[in-house]
């Protein structure tokens, strides 16, 4: 549906027809007007965003008051490094682009593609630091309800890069070969335009692999710490029911795990459901499903957001914006901060749960 | 005011043919790339009723099927099959989109003086993530065949071998489809509006557009993350819906009726916007309470969001939320009464035309009341939980939906038919057309009140013989029925090919639409028009049958206000 | 091939309708049915008030203010805030009173007294077992009269629904949720029972019966219906009836409903989904157990069957696998039955 995608957005801005001067369109009065309708668009936009999130919040709220503990005991698998990263990283991104807005409203050409470019590469360390984050739970088995892998019964070790993270990076490596070609070859040819569009895109590129590599750094740092606590754990006591043979991923503490298994289902037959029978009849997957389906939505507004913040660079070094007409960029820095906004609930909701 | 620096300089009231919005650009792509808004109405318009007419089709498969209590032609699998596919595409691609999306494109910036919507390339994009959606539908459901209802309740939706996935994925789009027109129509309505016209001087079309427009922001966004957690749980198994995974499935009728209830307001409310200017330009009367319709459109917008749980009486929710919901589903009755009887009040001392258009209205008026008030059965615990889930059930809706919408749509369709297409129509045949439907669809829906409250559920495709009759009843009206639609159907065509030429304003409405020619030109008004009052029908003159009324200037036009 | 599956028990019925129905009702066979039809009447005579002055007004209007000539309408706005204020006023006070009135008997539809008879109903596609205090198990309900009766409803796979219309009683059979269902019945009878919320492809036919006994028939009832029969294929019928076989397997050769006939299968080889499987005691004891794990060729895409693991017991399958061989003829005669042993008991 990428015609979707586009005509939503283009229109979504009031106007698109970027072929004569003023872009005003024939149907309004005056700029004014224009403005004014856009605005109300956009905000009426976000509404139906923060609706469409509000039915996983809704689901959210429902399943943690019912299983409060296996909400602390799922939580303990995400990365609270990780998500601070990202939650600065959005914050900053959503400042470089309220910027931006100023910019563009005093028709500084140059500052307006500098803040553009500095919000794009932020959203690509969000998703640079995400791959690593998904990937590293994919590998543990921490899935969907239906595919959850309990915890209780991990045996396989996985040491090194996730393979999942390969495929999630192929496209941002197409993108980097791609735009440093395209780069280079505007350097070249002397075509200074075509060099001020490629060389932000470029940037954004590699900022993907820069937010993979500090989600490396973390994760790893991260698994260390765990490391210290196992050896130390296992020095006291025994865990050999479990089989756990390996230390340097995250076990969860004993106390969180012997709470899940108070956690038993109304309807389960009876007899003496195990506390592995539990955490595989998908008593902590619920937590992960509820996870993916909000950060990955959300992954799919950043993407969204990238795509618009492309276009409006690409608009911005040809110099369209200034104190009369500005409102693109108006009404993609709201967005924006939505898309932050949401984060900024995610985080705590899913990784502080303490 | 400013629209008239940026009028076109044709100076002459004359109607140029050459302006004509149907024939002011030729081809292929001049419609699939238009933003006219006219020109993606009348697609709107040819989309829906093929849908109507694919489905109509299904409904008479469904009711011949149903001659004979042990089935006759189609085995029991298919018979859901055809049954959701009805449902399906009845609500999803003809009655939502139908009167907003058909009509409404075409009326809304007409009405308000304007040259288009405000995004008229998002309008466009609407309409073809519609024709996506439709195709993504109905290709999912007619490839293997769908079989889950219309309402994919889980975890019958999870389990079964239709292609689930690919229908909500149709849903989705067409949800987006129905959010960005709703979203479209509120910036119209609220920046476009012309000097001079403020909210209380808005034809009352106009407030239920903007009232139905609300529900479709807010309500439609639930219904998408629904569908979409539905088909996750059906990939990844998710285990919010569905219990084998933890889930629950009352989770998912909650989230779903959040949307479908509100929804059953944006297909009544759109009806009843066409239903307060038919009968207020067809009695040639000013409407009665104005303020009081506008308002209650609005109050049924915003109460529609909070009775969605009476779908769901015997699932078996807490005590005290199932009474809390009963009693907000009665405060929906209310305003449906005001507006009943503030229509009635119209026709008081007032010139009743019957023409074709006043014939749908009057019919509407009949078979709306029945559907609303039937619902009292609904929101009262102790009978629904006898007539839950039965025929009483189908019938209900049945009265508010297709008595309702389709007939008010229809009427809107032969009222506004002349302004779409400059063609005046069979007025007799288009009379006969509304009692054949009329006749019809009581034949059909009336026997199924009883038998619903003799205890038949409903969805079933076969059943007992003591209910052969009442059925057979039903099939009889239902044939009927899709005679004088398919009379309707002849009237609309023939007017195309043999109709007198529509003068500007055949009926004699005071609202804006009728103040340019007929058809409109491509900009709508060649000279901004002057705004009046809705529904002041003093300033009218009637010419003769030819040239139809013609609006007189009042000595002192309203001033336009500085914008 | 739902044309075969089609229960015997519709084709038994006669278009008659139960003794006791009146124009709008079943029968009025519970506590609280008479109090819904009250209601449903009375609001019945509301409406119908309301519909008259309506369409009284619509069509008085429309004779006596038609355009004609020589008539001339007034056109001007009227505007009558009383009116409004009364035709707001009046339905607001006419709906309290239903509303009041319906919470009323809803209450008590949700409130069964202290006292009860318990009764366990699974649901599943497409059929109802229900289990009796005694052990007893069912596929048709029997309740004793003036007694209150419980449903204990849970579903096995889809949503169903409860459903008689006779009570006026309907609950949804939610799965991984208990809901409960109670009546008194007051007449005695043979009623209908319906699934109400659709569940797929067999749904209108999850149909069976509630038969209303007097108290000493019913004491006799549930006796009989604790004892299986004595002779193996008798009681593997017995069971097919009861646990559920009975919605997906027919018993006539190369019927199939769901899943495959019975008849004419033992000993067989059949395809399965990559081979060949005989058809034996083995494979039937399997097939009961772990039902996805040998599918036959043809069924791939046929609804799942649940396992019975756990819910039957050794000698209960020996019965079923007996059942099915005698069926390997087609037909089940008198003497693979056993001539002197007693017929089900659990039927009319």
């Amino acid at each position: 549906m990428t015609s979707h995608a586009h005509d939503s957005h283009d229109a979504g801005h009031g106007h698109g027809d970027h072929a004569h001067m003023p872009f005003q369109a024939h149907h309004f009065d005056d700029p004014e007007q224009q403005f004014d309708a856009g605005k109300l668009g956009i905000w009426l936009f976000l509404v139906t965003e923060v609706l469409f999130f509000s039915g996983m919040f809704c689901a959210y709220a429902l399943y943690r008051s019912l299983h409060p503990e296996v909400f602390t005991f799922a939580s303990q698998y995400l990365n609270e490094t990780l998500g601070a990263t990202n939650t600065g990283v959005l914050l900053f991104s959503s400042l470089s682009m309220a910027w931006g807005v100023r910019c563009a409203q005093l028709r500084q050409r140059t500052g307006l593609v500098i803040c553009l470019a500095i919000t794009l590469g932020c959203a690509a360390v969000f998703l640079g630091v995400k791959a690593i984050e998904y990937t590293h739970k994919w590998d543990m088995g921490l899935l969907p309800a239906g595919t959850y892998v309990s915890q209780f019964l991990q045996t396989s070790h996985h040491e090194g890069l996730s393979s999942w993270l390969y495929v999630l990076s192929a496209v941002p490596a197409v993108c980097v070969v791609g735009f440093g070609i395209w780069y280079v070859m505007s350097v070249v040819s002397g075509d200074k335009a075509r060099a001020e569009i490629a060389g932000p895109f470029l940037v954004t590129a590699l900022c993907y692999f820069l937010g993979v590599y500090i989600g490396i750094v973390f994760q790893n740092a991260e698994a260390a710490e765990h490391a210290k606590h196992e050896t130390a754990a296992h020095a006291s006591e025994t865990h050999d029911e479990h089989g756990h043979a390996d230390a340097s991923h995250a076990e969860p503490e004993a106390t969180a795990a012997a709470k899940l298994v108070s956690h038993v289902e109304p309807n389960s037959p009876p007899g003496s459901p195990t506390l592995a029978a539990v955490d595989q009849a998908g008593g902590a997957g619920v937590f992960f499903s509820i996870y993916y389906c909000m950060t990955g939505v959300h992954a799919i507004h950043i993407l969204g957001g990238i795509a618009v913040l492309a276009w409006l660079l690409v608009r911005a070094t040809k110099d369209h914006f200034n104190a009369e007409y500005f409102g693109p960029v108006d009404y993609v820095g709201l967005y924006w901060h939505l898309v932050d906004l949401i984060w900024i609930y995610l985080f705590p909701l899913l990784y502080l749960i303490k | 005011m400013s629209a008239v620096a940026t009028k076109p300089t044709h100076s002459h009231y004359e109607s140029n043919e050459a302006d004509n919005f149907l024939i002011s650009s030729k081809g292929f792509l001049s419609w699939a790339l238009t933003l006219d808004h006219k020109r993606i109405g009348l697609m709107y318009l040819i989309g829906v009723m093929s849908a109507f007419f694919l489905a109509g089709t299904l409904a008479l498969v469904l009711r011949t099927e149903l001659l004979m209590p042990q089935g006759w032609f189609l085995t029991t699998q298919q018979y859901n099959q055809v049954f959701t596919l009805h449902g399906a595409i009845m609500v999803f691609l003809f009655i939502i989109p139908s009167v907003p999306a058909a009509l409404g494109n075409f009326l809304v910036p007409v009405m308000l003086g304007a040259k288009d919507v405000a995004f008229p390339r998002l309008n466009l994009g609407s309409f073809y993530l519609w024709v996506a959606g439709a195709i993504f539908f109905l290709s999912a459901m007619l490839y293997t065949g769908l079989d889950t209802g219309w309402t994919f309740y889980t975890p019958y939706s999870t389990q079964t071998r239709g292609p689930v996935v690919a229908a909500t994925m149709g849903v989705f789009i067409l949800g987006f489809s129905s959010i960005f027109t709703g979203l479209n129509f509120i910036v119209t309505i609220n920046t476009m509006r012309p000097p001079g016209m403020t909210w209380f001087k808005m034809p009352l079309f106009l407030w239920a557009t903007y009232a139905t427009s609300i529900i479709q922001v807010l309500a439609t966004p639930v219904l998408g993350i629904t569908v979409l957690l539905l088909a996750a749980e059906r990939v990844f198994h998710i285990g919010i819906f569905d219990p084998q995974f933890n889930g629950d499935p009352v989770v998912f009728q909650h989230f779903f009726w959040f949307y479908s209830h509100p929804a059953v307001y944006i297909m009544i409310l759109p009806g009843m916007g066409i239903i307060s200017e038919l009968m207020s330009v067809h009695c040639h009367k000013s409407i009665f309470g104005y303020r009081f319709i506008a308002y209650s459109s609005i109050a049924i917008a915003l109460f529609g969001f909070l009775v969605w749980g009476h779908h769901m009486f015997t699932s078996g929710m807490a005590d005290v939320t199932t009474i809390v919901f009963s009693a907000l589903t009665f405060t929906v009755s209310i305003p449906s009464a005001i507006k009943v009887f503030n229509w009635l009040a119209t026709m008081y001392k007032g010139t009743v035309q019957l023409n074709t258009p006043m014939c749908y209205a009057l019919s509407f008026i009949f078979l709306f009341t029945i559907g609303g008030l039937t619902g009292l059965w609904l929101g009262a615990l102790s009978t629904d939980r006898h007539l839950h889930d039965t025929y009483f059930v189908v019938a209900h809706f049945h009265y508010v939906m297709v008595g309702g919408t389709l007939v008010g749509f229809l009427g809107g369709v032969f009222h506004w038919w002349p302004k779409m297409t400059g063609k005046m129509f069979n007025d007799f045949w288009g009379i006969v057309s509304c009692w054949f439907v009329f006749v019809g669809f009581n034949l059909t829906f009336l026997p199924q009140f009883v038998m619903g409250s003799r205890g038949m559920p409903r969805r079933y495709a076969r059943y007992l013989p003591e209910f052969q009759e009442m059925h057979q009843m039903s099939t009889v009206g239902a044939y009927l029925l899709g005679l004088g639609l398919f009379v309707a159907l002849g009237v609309l065509m023939h007017s195309l090919r043999r109709g007198k030429k529509a003068p500007p304003n055949p009926w004699g409405g005071a609202t804006l639409e009728w103040q340019c020619e007929s058809p409109p030109p491509y900009y709508n008004f060649q000279t901004p028009p002057t705004v009046n009052e809705p529904y002041d029908y003093q300033p009218l003159v009637y010419r003769d049958s030819d040239r139809g009324w013609d609006y007189v200037q009042p000595t002192s036009a309203p001033k336009p206000v500085a914008h | 091939m739902s044309l075969y599956g089609f229960p015997l028990l519709l084709a038994e019925r006669t278009s008659e309708r139960a003794p006791g129905s009146s124009f709008w009702f079943p029968p009025q066979a519970s506590t609280f049915a008479k109090d819904v039809d009250s209601l449903y009447m009375y609001i019945g005579y509301i409406s119908a008030f309301f519909f008259v002055v309506v369409v009284a007004a619509m069509v008085w209007f429309s004779i006596k203010y038609r355009r004609r000539p020589g008539y001339e309408g007034d056109s001007t706005a009227l505007h009558n805030n009383a009116l409004e204020i009364f035709w707001t006023v009046v339905p607001t006070i006419i709906v309290v009173w239903i509303f009041a009135e319906g919470v009323k008997g809803y209450m008590d539809m949700m409130t069964p007294p202290a006292q009860t008879i318990d009764v366990n109903v699974t649901a599943r596609k497409w059929g109802w077992t229900f289990q009796y205090p005694n052990g007893a198990i069912s596929d048709k309900l029997h309740v004793p009269i003036n007694k209150a009766s419980k449903m204990r409803l849970r579903s096995e796979d889809a949503l169903h629904a409860f459903y008689v219309p006779a009570f006026r009683c309907k609950t949804d059979v939610v799965p991984g949720r208990v809901t409960y269902a109670w009546f008194q019945p007051i007449m005695e009878g043979t009623f209908d029972l319906f699934c109400a919320e659709y569940c797929g492809d067999e749904h209108s036919n999850m149909i069976t019966t509630v038969t209303v006994h007097s108290e000493e028939s019913y004491q006799n009832w549930l006796k009989e219906a604790a004892k299986p029969p004595e002779n193996i294929v008798a009681h593997g019928q017995w069971l097919y009836e009861r646990q559920g076989c009975k919605g997906c397997h027919s018993m006539e050769p190369g019927k199939k409903i769901v899943g495959p006939s019975f008849a004419e299968s033992f000993g067989t080889d059949q395809k399965i989904v990559g081979g060949t499987v005989n058809v034996d005691a083995g494979y039937i004891r399997e097939s009961i157990l772990e039902p996805q794990k040998k599918i036959r060729e043809g069924f791939q895409g046929a609804s799942q069957m649940p396992s019975y693991q756990g819910k039957l017991k050794d000698d209960e399958i020996l019965a079923l696998t007996a059942f099915i061989e005698a069926l390997k003829d087609g037909k089940l005669t008198d003497d693979e039955l056993g001539k002197n042993d007693e017929k089900p008991a659990a039927g009319k």
